[in-house]
């Protein structure tokens, strides 16, 4: 009897070590980060020392009173909410395409979506930039946030014909029946049944274009430039502006730390459909 | 659930076809253009299949296709079983469940090239926790001039990055599976592993099988975190396909050859994403199959 009781117990400790030394070595680099983002830069170049000795706002004062410096938050963001709202709004009708009807070429189609999810942007770069400035949109948030469609709305098609296939095809014919038009029906009935899956949905979307930093980079120059292109010319120019560079490296994970947090209870379930 | 044929379907479609086939479509042509091509001063010239023969024969592509592998299956080898691991030693409910995935999410929402400088800093081998550490050991330790270290920092990186991801799949593979399941195994006084291989693996087969995919693909396709840390350096040793295309590209403006590259690259992510669509796919139907039976 003792022995059944004292191998669970220990087991369940054992357990708890691996996901706990996990998260130990997730977030050692990140508090190195905020480490050296409270230093000054005197401090930082006089060496080594694991926790700062003269704590300091100054990094980031500079940052968020320098306009070179805020507005490279305030396009990334812009480019990354206009990207989400672009890839919701044409991936809800086309997703809902794929998860009720059949047509004519419609497993070919969703193929070549998912290969554009696969598509190294490295190998369109330059192709991009061209295509952007013949467009006019070269340096600009639109141009960005377009882009980024190219990998975010398969994606999004993808992740909301999982969430709209689980919802029983009843309902659109008793609306139907019901005399509501398919706008109608779509909006006010449907949208509301499939509210969680656009709320991962956008959560995705969301996420990889915030971090995408090849295309967002490469297509802007002042106007509209993220603020990775930021950090790389801090990086460059100045040496050892380290503590700068960490500052602005912690405020870049505030968004994405606010937004897990508001979706922490569907993250799962959005992985569930196995659908990323 | 059985769908009905409509072509209107199509309406439906278009404006999401439209945006995308801009971005897909017009680029890869341009790609197609230039690859078979050659340009001096400005000028074009046909250049037939010369463009796809200089980069198939160099020296420069089958390193950096060779490095990519290397780099690619090292990550794999490693992230896979250890999100394995550690989705299986998670809580299954409750608040501490919630933490673990919150915390363990975060390194996928830093952006790219913020996840090349923090481990720039991190690895530093005078400032770095990470870097003094292994100095302090007594090991050696420096990657800005040394491959063998440079190496071993980018693949720490990659998996502190990515680990999450195939940990978060894995770990919903493993929600998916009923109480039901571990009470009969209990009952049958089944092993450890034994419930491992024939409960929990085969419920997880086909979320692995995405996160190969994913993890493949994107390995593949690595450039900024990269770039940021080592720059592709020291010399040429970490240098991937992406890296090396970015900079024949737009640092040394061999267009020509840059395309032909980008097609054959493209080419091999193709390939790699229709083997595992079908793999998908046909679990899927195997799936279907199984639980037309029951």
């Amino acid at each position: 009897m003792s022995t059944t009781n004292a191998r669970p117990t220990r087991r369940i400790r054992l357990k708890w070590l691996v996901p706990t030394l996990y998260i130990i070595f997730l977030m050692l680099p990140i508090y190195w980060l905020i480490n050296m983002s409270f230093k000054t830069t005197n401090e930082i170049l006089a060496g080594f020392s694991p926790y700062p000795q003269n704590f300091t706002l100054d990094s980031y004062i500079e940052i968020l009173t320098n306009p070179a410096w805020y507005w490279g938050y305030i396009n990334s963001l812009t480019y990354v909410i206009l990207n989400t709202i672009i890839s919701v709004a044409v991936a809800l009708p086309a997703a809902y395409a794929f998860s009720r009807y059949r047509f004519v070429g419609d497993k070919h189609l969703f193929f070549w979506l998912l290969t554009n999810r696969m598509a190294p942007p490295a190998v369109f770069m330059f192709a991009f930039i061209e295509l952007y400035s013949s467009l006019q949109l070269f340096d600009s948030h639109l141009a960005v946030a377009l882009a980024h469609c190219l990998f975010n709305i398969p994606l999004a098609v993808w992740i909301l014909e999982g969430f709209m296939s689980g919802v029983p095809k009843e309902i659109d014919e008793t609306a139907y029946v019901d005399g509501y038009s398919f706008p109608h029906f779509f909006v006010k009935i449907f949208m509301p049944l499939i509210a969680s899956g656009i709320g991962v949905t956008a959560f995705f979307c969301f996420m990889f274009s915030w971090v995408e930093m090849l295309l967002a980079k490469n297509l802007t120059t002042v106007q509209a430039q993220p603020i990775a292109s930021v950090m790389t010319r801090t990086a460059s120019s100045s040496g050892y502006e380290l503590g700068l560079l960490a500052a602005a490296g912690v405020l870049t994970l505030i968004p994405g730390a606010l937004v897990i947090y508001f979706v922490r209870n569907y993250i799962a379930k959005g992985f569930a459909l196995g659908r990323v | 659930m059985t769908k009905a044929l409509n072509n209107r379907a199509w309406l439906l479609v278009l404006p999401m076809l439209l945006l995308v086939a801009i971005n897909a479509v017009i680029p890869l042509m341009t790609v197609v253009n230039y690859a078979f091509q050659e340009s001096f001063y400005g000028e074009f010239f046909w250049a037939g299949t010369a463009n796809f023969e200089a980069v198939l024969s160099s020296d420069r592509f089958h390193n950096a296709l060779i490095r990519q592998f290397a780099f690619t299956f090292t990550i794999l080898a490693i992230e896979i079983p250890l999100g394995v691991a550690i989705a299986l030693a998670m809580p299954r409910r409750g608040a501490m469940a919630s933490v673990c995935l919150v915390l363990m999410a975060l390194p996928l929402l830093i952006p790219w090239n913020v996840v090349g400088s923090m481990w720039n800093i991190f690895a530093l081998p005078d400032l770095g926790l990470l870097g003094y550490g292994i100095n302090w050991l007594g090991i050696d330790y420096n990657y800005t001039n040394q491959p063998v270290s440079a190496w071993v920092t980018v693949i720490l990186m990659d998996v502190w990055h990515w680990t999450s991801l195939v940990v978060l799949l894995a770990y919903a593979g493993l929600q998916s599976i009923d109480d039901a399941y571990y009470r009969a195994a209990k009952i049958d006084g089944a092993s450890r592993w034994a419930v491992f291989r024939y409960i929990q693996l085969p419920k997880m087969r086909q979320v692995l099988i995405i996160a190969v995919l994913l993890r493949f693909i994107d390995s593949f396709m690595i450039y900024t975190e990269v770039l940021v840390l080592t720059g592709g350096g020291p010399g040429n040793t970490t240098t991937f396909l992406s890296i090396d295309l970015v900079k024949k590209a737009l640092g040394e403006q061999v267009l020509g050859e840059a395309a032909a590259m980008s097609i054959i690259y493209f080419l091999m992510t193709l390939l790699v994403c229709w083997l595992f669509f079908t793999l998908m796919t046909q679990s899927d139907a195997k799936a279907e199959y199984r639980a037309g039976k029951d």
